[in-house]
């Protein structure tokens, strides 16, 4: 069948395209300095404007900083601490589960049991704990995220490594005398990238919410840096004086991740047509 | 059957150990867990004497049996802080995140539900595309975002409800449906498919063609075919609630166990902390263990192999 | 007489394509009507359409089903859930799919009478005895898992039967079952169409089943009808290639396993790709440029004996 593209799905790609532009060329495209704080110009409402300073577009913040410009380095925060802790999760997940899916037997019980054991215990809570412990840091956070949420890869890693392992071909190849880590490298983990690609979407979408999550409690991005939680988290003081500290970055926040989700599902109906809809 | 259960238990047993040790070397990521448990400010010796009197200062292994020891007793250790056992403070905690996480629960169960059959049944109408918008608001919405969202309008602007605190009732509306909107989604997610999948089945025709409607098709026998799959994720959400309770009770300032960790992260009482990461852990090991084994009473499948 | 069953004119559409066009018979009261033809030629289509349990995808945009002289067409969907199971019923190929896991035997059976199987327990029983299950009084508070697929089929019959429809559409009811379990459920059919007078209509792929049971066939070819009239004249005179093809890829001795009706060269064309024409013309024998080119009617060659073929008196 002729690939189609829906106009809903153009409009969620274009937006995603968008986020990601706007995290990207956050330094060129913010109207101020995100960190530049001035007590004059405290909780401005959105469009006000001063002859010295300009004009601050989604209003200033308690401390006097430009909103739009704290939103904007924001999102970089989002996409870079979603990106670099999806891609740990999704390296260690996957090679746990290709292990499993290919040595079997003992290692694949050890493995498996631990996954079960790391799935009883909420992530969220885990890496509060984590965090907590350490003291929250960039890295941290990429650290505990990404080492909180392999379980799920390891898991479709594992049952899609079982199912193409009994393949004819790659018997074949195996007989050919190719090594374990050539066959894993070169044959199964093409054969299993669509079901991981589903999962790394859909946790994107979790990671940027865990981030701004962790933000929003104090153990994530830590002030003054911008961050969406971070933000929300020190407007909460003021949500009845500046209604607009709550609701610009909550809603960049959530647009972004209702068109992850999106995302998500179509790419799962489209590579996993069997689940179509789940 | 029994060998079923015996194995299953066997599982949340290891799922148990694990969770267990876990837990134990997150404690030792910063290298002395002491610094966790002293008040700021407090000198060197005291710390010393504090990491002797904890045994922190043993081989790693001692201690590793010593925690374990101490949790086969149920001893969660003395908070340094409060000056109390630490059962003691998370137990008086508990009623308020129970009450949310039933409250939040009860939501989603009565929106989530009855939505995902409404999908199913009346696929590809506008009820379906209204429902499914609700739904991926529900899965996408940050809690601490709903949330103040909801105190701002309910509380401040209409007064209809208290803005925080745990006051009666009234007070408890809000933090539920906020922490119950992604268990809505779901809910409603999982019984759209798994009652889509059963209307599928010839078994529905065949009861239509004996003159029932389709309502009376999905109620009689589409509903209880369709629930086995949902009744997994039910348990399976009741642990997310608990986690969840974390961001929105810190939110509504609710004091249940989720604050409370919260507080004893800024206070340095990690002992509860780890206490309330043990007991949700366990909580929602032993919900899979009862769903597993719950399964065995909805289907005659199962119950028959006793 | 008016028969129990007419079907007239049915065209069925999947997207723009007819995947039952121009298909009409009747039945008579305690006849049995075979409707025969390979997978994929809308026999099974056409029983749902009878019911009026139709796929979404699916579309009727012209003809009706008439009970008893009665237009169905006219119904609303509250009024056919009334003629639903009371004067017509239905029966499936998958005996232990078309029953639900998690209801008891009873519980499904009673629902053809419309009441609570508190109420009709006594009804029930008896029916069950009456389609020949040994123990209702145990059996009926048994799930389906607990009974073998031909008990589960007797099952099914005795929950479409229950509440004496006039019209029974039976969709492959042997197809799943073993051989002699096949035999047992053909005989039963036969015997509730003598004793209860009920119209029923066969869906099978077998020509052994219609030889069996069947009083009149009708041969199904692509979505239209290629031959019809009585079992015994097409039997031994079959005036369609087709048909022909069928009763030649018939084993000869009964004790053989039947076979799947593979034997015929080719696959029936996806609706999508139906050519112009007699649709049957590119497996065809006998077929010449006529064929491709104009669809053959279908045109009485014995009295009550109907083929679809420019070359019926041709075939052998």
């Amino acid at each position: 069948m002729r690939p189609r593209v829906s106009f809903g799905i153009r409009v969620i790609v274009l937006l995603i395209v968008l986020f990601a532009a706007a995290a990207l060329l956050a330094p060129w495209i913010s109207p101020h300095d995100p960190l530049r704080q001035s007590l004059l110009l405290r909780l401005k409402p959105p469009g006000s404007a001063t002859a010295s300073a300009g004009l601050f577009p989604l209003g200033t913040d308690d401390l006097g900083r430009d909103l739009l410009s704290r939103i904007l380095y924001g999102a970089r925060a989002s996409f870079i601490v979603a990106i670099l802790s999806v891609s740990v999760s999704l390296v260690v997940g996957t090679l746990l589960g290709l292990a499993a899916g290919w040595f079997r037997g003992w290692t694949a019980t050890l493995i498996m049991r631990f996954v079960d054991a790391m799935l009883s215990v909420p992530a969220i809570l885990l890496a509060v704990l984590t965090v907590a412990v350490i003291g929250p840091s960039f890295v941290t956070l990429v650290l505990v995220l990404g080492l909180t949420r392999w379980p799920r890869y390891t898991r479709v890693a594992y049952a899609a490594t079982l199912q193409v392992a009994g393949l004819p071909f790659i018997a074949a190849a195996e007989m050919a005398g190719a090594d374990s880590a050539r066959i894993l490298l070169r044959h199964i983990l093409p054969n299993i990238a669509g079901p991981l690609l589903v999962v790394a979407t859909s946790e994107f979408g979790l990671m940027i919410l865990f981030e701004a999550g962790l933000s929003f409690l104090g153990l994530g991005i830590q002030p003054p840096a911008p961050s969406w939680g971070s933000i929300m988290s020190a407007g909460r003081q003021y949500v009845e004086r500046a209604w607009w500290l709550t609701v610009f970055p909550g809603l960049g926040l959530f647009t972004l991740v209702v068109c992850v989700n999106v995302m998500g599902d179509w790419l799962r109906d489209r590579l996993d047509p069997r689940s179509a809809g789940r | 059957m029994r060998r079923y259960i015996a194995r299953r238990l066997l599982q949340a047993a290891i799922a148990t150990f694990l969770v267990i040790t876990i837990v134990f070397f997150v404690m030792r990521l910063s290298g002395d867990p002491t610094l966790l448990l002293v008040p700021e400010g407090a000198t060197a010796e005291q710390i010393a004497a504090l990491r002797h009197a904890l045994g922190f200062d043993r081989p790693l292994a001692v201690q590793y049996l010593g925690y374990l020891g101490d949790l086969a007793h149920f001893d969660l250790g003395q908070s340094l802080v409060q000056r109390a056992p630490v059962w003691l403070i998370v137990a008086s905690r508990l009623p308020y995140t129970m009450a949310l996480a039933a409250g939040a629960l009860v939501f989603a169960l009565v929106t989530g539900i009855p939505a995902g059959i409404a999908m199913a049944v009346w696929r590809g109408g506008v009820t379906e595309r209204l429902l499914s918008a609700l739904v991926l608001a529900g899965q996408s919405l940050p809690t601490f975002w709903s949330g103040i969202l909801f105190i701002l309008l309910f509380g401040v602007s209409l007064h209809w409800l208290p803005t925080s605190g745990a006051d009666g009732p009234a007070s408890l509306v809000m933090p539920s449906v906020v922490l119950g909107a992604l268990a809505m989604a779901t809910f409603a997610r999982m019984t759209r498919i798994s009652v889509l999948e059963e209307l599928g089945r010839d078994y529905v025709t065949a009861a239509r063609a004996r003159g029932l409607s389709m309502g009376a098709a999905v109620v009689r026998h589409v509903l209880r075919n369709a629930a086995i799959p949902v009744v997994t994720v039910v348990a399976l959400e009741v642990g997310n609630l608990l986690a969840g309770a974390v961001i929105v009770e810190t939110v509504f300032a609710w004091p249940g166990i989720g604050q409370l960790a919260m507080q004893s992260i800024f206070a340095r009482d990690f002992l509860v902390v780890q206490a309330i990461v043990l007991f949700v852990s366990m909580v929602y090991i032993a919900l899979n263990l009862a769903t597993d084994l719950a399964y065995s009473a909805i289907d005659p499948r199962i119950r028959g192999m006793a | 007489m008016t028969p129990a069953l007419a079907v007239h004119d049915l065209r069925l559409l999947i997207g723009g394509a007819a995947v039952v066009d121009g298909v009409g018979f009747a039945v008579a009261p305690g006849e049995v009507m075979a409707l025969v033809g390979e997978s994929g030629c809308g026999k099974s289509l056409t029983a749902h359409a009878i019911m009026r349990l139709l796929p979404d995808a699916v579309r009727q945009d012209r003809g009706y089903v008439a009970l008893d002289g009665d237009n169905l067409s006219v119904l609303s969907e509250r009024q056919m859930r009334l003629v639903r199971g009371r004067r017509m019923s239905m029966i499936f190929q998958e005996p232990q799919a078309a029953l639900d896991p998690l209801s008891t035997v009873g519980a499904q059976v009673a629902e053809g009478t419309g009441s609570p199987l508190r109420q009709a327990r006594a009804a029930v029983l008896a029916m069950l005895d009456e389609v020949g299950i040994a123990d209702p009084a145990r059996r009926i508070d048994q799930y389906p898992f607990e009974l073998s697929g031909g008990m589960c089929q007797r099952v099914m019959i005795a929950s479409a039967l229950i509440a004496r429809p006039a019209v029974l559409i039976a969709d492959e009811p042997t197809t799943a079952l073993d051989v002699t379990i096949q035999a047992q459920i053909l005989d039963l059919l036969r015997r509730l169409a003598i004793e209860r007078g009920t119209a029923i209509v066969l869906i099978t792929h077998d020509m052994g089943v219609v030889a069996d049971i069947a009083d009149r066939v009708a041969v199904m070819y692509a979505g239209r009808i290629a031959e019809t009239g009585d079992t015994a004249a097409i039997f031994a005179r079959p005036r369609h290639p087709y048909t022909a093809l069928l009763l030649a890829a018939l084993p000869r001795r009964t004790d053989v396993p039947r076979s799947r009706l593979a034997v015929i060269e080719g696959r029936v064309p996806a609706p999508s790709e139906f050519p112009t024409g007699c649709r049957f013309a590119g497996r065809c024998p006998l077929a010449d440029a006529r064929c491709r080119a104009e669809t053959p009617l279908l045109r009485e060659v014995a009295r009550g004996h109907l083929s679809a073929c420019w070359h019926a008196e041709a075939v052998r």
